[in-house]
């Protein structure tokens, strides 16, 4: 084989891989065992109220004691702010967790397990000091928390 | 299953496993960009992670670019004993992604 030959097999070998990768990054061969396909316009969303409905599938909530919100009053930097989200309501479906000011205020969407407490922990990244939301769907029905974060540093620059 | 992104310890007490992952991955949000080039750093964010105990899913998660570089989780499940499995794996917007297993103390 001469060096132009293996040089087309080459192009042709990177762009077929190439196609594969472009497909697994659009979720089509990913395995879903999630029940709700990941929501790219949940995520693209640049308001609560859109990255709510398009995550949650409503975007009526209601405030609720029952979902608590564990935040430091001050993190100073916006870039790791811990977050410790729970809830005592039962048969929770989802938990979505929003920062009200971020560019993009969804930042996860967590579903748990049937053996799961409906409880966690994790950092996100704070752009500016904003309220930090998180929505539970239980029932079929959502139900909210919000506190307010003052960042000294912004965390998404 | 060795991983070189993933750290996680999972400790069962009192009838419930407690897991915590730390996972190595720089979460960029795309609109970084590099302070000696000026050139924008190309998104790259983790997606999905997955954790499971048994082959069955205690918990997925999407994630967006704001979650934190280097992220940290940690919740608890019902069950679990030491000597278990507990497997986690990740999966990012470029196609990467890793799995890793520990086992429970």
């Amino acid at each position: 084989m001469n060096t132009n030959m293996k040089r087309r097999l080459f192009l042709k070998a990177s762009l077929a891989s190439g196609a594969v990768g472009m497909a697994a990054a659009a979720g089509l061969l990913m395995p879903r065992v999630v029940l709700a396909a990941r929501s790219e316009a949940a995520f693209k969303a640049e308001s609560v109220d859109v990255a709510v409905k398009e995550s949650m599938g409503s975007d009526s909530m209601t405030d609720s004691g029952e979902v608590t919100l564990e935040i430091p009053d001050n993190p100073e930097n916006g870039a790791v702010v811990p977050v410790a989200v729970a809830t005592t309501l039962t048969g929770v479906e989802s938990i979505a967790l929003l920062v009200e000011k971020n560019i993009k205020p969804l930042c996860g969407v967590f579903y748990p397990g049937k053996r799961m407490k409906p409880a966690l922990s994790i950092r996100v990244k704070v752009g500016e000091s904003a309220d930090v939301i998180a929505v539970v769907k239980s029932g079929g029905k959502l139900y909210s928390a919000r506190k307010a974060v003052k960042v000294t540093i912004g965390g998404c620059g | 299953m060795a991983s070189n992104s993933i750290k996680i310890k999972a400790k069962a007490e009192n009838g419930e496993t407690t897991v915590k992952a730390l996972i190595k991955h720089p979460m960029e949000t795309g609109r970084r960009k590099d302070k000696e080039t000026g050139e924008a750093i190309p998104i790259n964010y983790i997606q999905e992670v997955t954790c499971s105990y048994q082959g069955e899913p205690v918990l997925t998660a999407e994630w967006g670019p704001t979650i934190s570089k280097n992220p940290f989780m940690s919740f608890t499940f019902t069950g679990g004993a030491p000597g278990e499995a507990v497997e986690l794996s990740w999966k990012d917007n470029k196609g990467g992604g890793e799995s890793a297993s520990a086992t429970i103390k």
